[in-house]
């Protein structure tokens, strides 16, 4: 170590805390979780029974949590049961998220950079104000905005716009609401701080060569900012997926997504077998996504040298 | 034309989606001081759901179990977080990194819902071992730590890559021990993400539900969690109440903590303007 500024000893415990922290509250409870999907379901003392048969001596391993997951029965019709229905709706609902918030926060993030610097840093705090105040009560009031005798019915029937309330609360409709509402912030931040590098006199270059804005704006600022969309995209997509209290709030029973799921046969089947082997695919799920884009962005970096 | 349209559907576009961002809070803070229970009308103004509040013993009991969640995974993280930065950039080889990278980093990217039911797991299976922990404040308190250690993390990591490392060695060269190079340079140094750091993880703890949930005990709700409950339930303007306080807190707090880093920035300015100053004044003699 060239420069090192602390003794032997020191460098050990700086590295020892975090290390032994992370081994014990990360690393092992993975273990376990992992260890569990394999396990027979247990009676009602211990939700779960022993890998290692005492009797024989030998590991045995479970692969029945993981089938459930896939098929409605022995032998039964493949990708049909109702967790599957959960996954594809949890990534569903977690892609139109990301694409509405793509949407919105793409225009907005693109007239802050392109705002005056003097402004820019009062916008962006404005973004971020909202985010941290609590995150379970602004979805709460959507609950009140959004209900059958909330503000915007209300107004809307005052308007004229609608005579009998519409149903806008425990539907797609306030689902998508309230996760775009959330992870916006997610989306905006990014985008700006790619935008805002951005050389804005490409555009005007184009311009004067009789580019029509339109085009100019395909042709050059979407492909310059691919890395904050795809960076946007993920951090909003991510979080999504496992979505636990918006659901809960404002979504509906045919809404459920798989963070619920998880739950419900935790404290409600006391299954925790089935639990543990669904928070397990949940991590696949995520992963597969994750190493896309950690490729994506490995090569953005080899392509810059 | 061209700019005519930008600069017009520019203005429109960030309006609303402002509106959007803070609808619900401006929401929150009308129905709080409304006289009924309705939602869609204001019926007129009143105290009575601020008064409701400070009776609602769960709401209360709540608030003060979050507020010593919170400070101690605050400091917890802030500290963990901050040990975590510093082998991330300073240490660049010893056994086992990439493990230890992605581990610090993985709590940013698990759902919630997977981090409390491993950590769960964990606890009942320490307790089924060792009888120990009773799942209650000590317990979410970890929980919340391993998340908010992640984020202290990347606060405090880019504080660190930012900051610049010739005033360290300049002060090893003048002979300064490695500890005092680091509490009198490195730490003023990087005090601002240190606290950025703590300010993110109290915050996320306030606020948690989902880990909260799986790792509390009998009888042992946070605030977050006594709302949750509440919120499933229905409608209730106490919680407008909860919510209005709160956004005034936090607005205090975050323009405060602006001035504060705002105020530091000048100063340092100022000093190193100074230092400049007084450098070509001693090379160049008039």
């Amino acid at each position: 170590m060239a420069s090192t500024n602390l003794s032997m000893p020191g460098r050990r415990f700086v590295i020892g805390v975090p290390y032994g922290w992370l081994l014990i509250f990360f690393l092992l409870p993975f273990l376990i979780l992992l260890y569990i999907s394999f396990v027979d379901m247990g009676n009602d003392i211990n939700p779960f029974k022993p890998i290692w048969d005492a009797s024989t001596g030998l590991l045995k391993l479970k692969y029945e949590n993981y089938w459930s997951i896939f098929r409605t029965g022995e032998g039964g019709a493949l990708f049909q049961t109702l967790y599957i229905e959960a996954y594809l709706r949890s990534i569903w609902y977690a892609l139109c998220t990301a694409v509405l918030c793509l949407l919105i926060g793409y225009p907005f993030a693109y007239f802050i950079a392109r705002s005056k610097p003097s402004v820019r840093p009062a916008l962006l705090m404005m973004v971020m104000l909202p985010f941290w105040t609590s995150f379970l009560l602004r979805v709460y009031a959507w609950k009140g905005i959004l209900a059958d005798q909330g503000v915007i019915n209300q107004f809307m029937m005052a308007v004229g716009l609608t005579s009998e309330p519409v149903q806008m609360l425990y539907t797609n409709v306030s689902m998508l609401v309230g996760m775009t509402y959330v992870y916006l912030p997610f989306m905006i931040l990014p985008l700006y701080a790619n935008l805002v590098k951005m050389d804005f006199r490409l555009l005007e270059a184009a311009y004067d060569l009789g580019t029509s804005p339109f085009k100019a704006f395909w042709l050059i600022t979407v492909p310059l900012s691919k890395a904050g969309i795809v960076a946007g995209f993920m951090l909003v997509f991510i979080p999504s997926v496992g979505e636990f209290v918006i659901p809960s709030l404002l979504g509906g029973p045919e809404n459920i997504m798989i963070g619920r799921v998880v739950w419900d046969e935790m404290f409600t089947s006391n299954n925790w077998p089935r639990a543990s082997a669904l928070a397990v695919v949940m991590i696949g799920l995520i992963v597969v996504p994750l190493a896309f884009y950690y490729r994506y962005t490995g090569e953005a970096a080899e392509a810059k040298h | 034309m061209k700019a005519w349209f930008e600069k017009h559907f520019g203005k429109a576009w960030l309006a609303l989606v402002y509106a959007f961002l803070y609808m619900p809070l401006l929401f929150m803070v009308v129905f709080s001081f409304n006289s009924t229970r309705q939602d869609a009308n204001f019926t007129g103004f009143s105290f009575r759901w601020y008064e409701a509040l400070t009776k609602d013993t769960k709401i209360v009991e709540g608030f003060w179990l979050s507020v010593q969640v919170a400070l101690v995974t605050g400091v917890l993280s802030a500290v963990l977080g901050t040990f975590a930065a510093f082998v991330l950039v300073r240490y660049r080889r010893f056994l086992g990194r990439t493990a230890f990278s992605g581990m610090v980093n993985a709590p940013l990217v698990m759902p919630e819902v997977v981090i409390g039911l491993s950590l769960l797991l964990l606890m009942v299976g320490a307790q089924n071992v060792f009888g120990w922990p009773e799942r209650g404040m000590f317990t979410i308190i970890l929980g919340h730590t391993l998340l908010g250690m992640a984020y202290g993390m990347v606060v405090v990591q880019s504080r660190l890559l930012e900051m610049n490392r010739s005033i360290e060695e300049a002060a090893m060269d003048l002979g300064a021990r490695p500890h005092e190079v680091f509490f009198l340079i490195t730490l003023p140094n990087i005090a601002q993400g240190i606290l950025a750091a703590f300010l993110l993880s109290f915050t996320l703890s306030f606020d948690d539900v989902v880990i909260s949930e799986f790792l509390s005990g009998p009888g042992v709700n946070t605030l977050p969690q006594v709302i949750f409950g509440y919120a499933r339930r229905g409608i209730n303007p106490t919680i407008y109440a909860a919510a209005t306080l709160l956004i005034l807190t936090v607005t205090i707090v975050i323009i405060s903590y602006s001035v504060w880093v705002a105020r530091q920035t000048r100063k340092r300015e100022r000093e190193i303007a100074a230092a400049t100053r007084a450098g070509t004044a001693a090379i160049q003699p008039a």
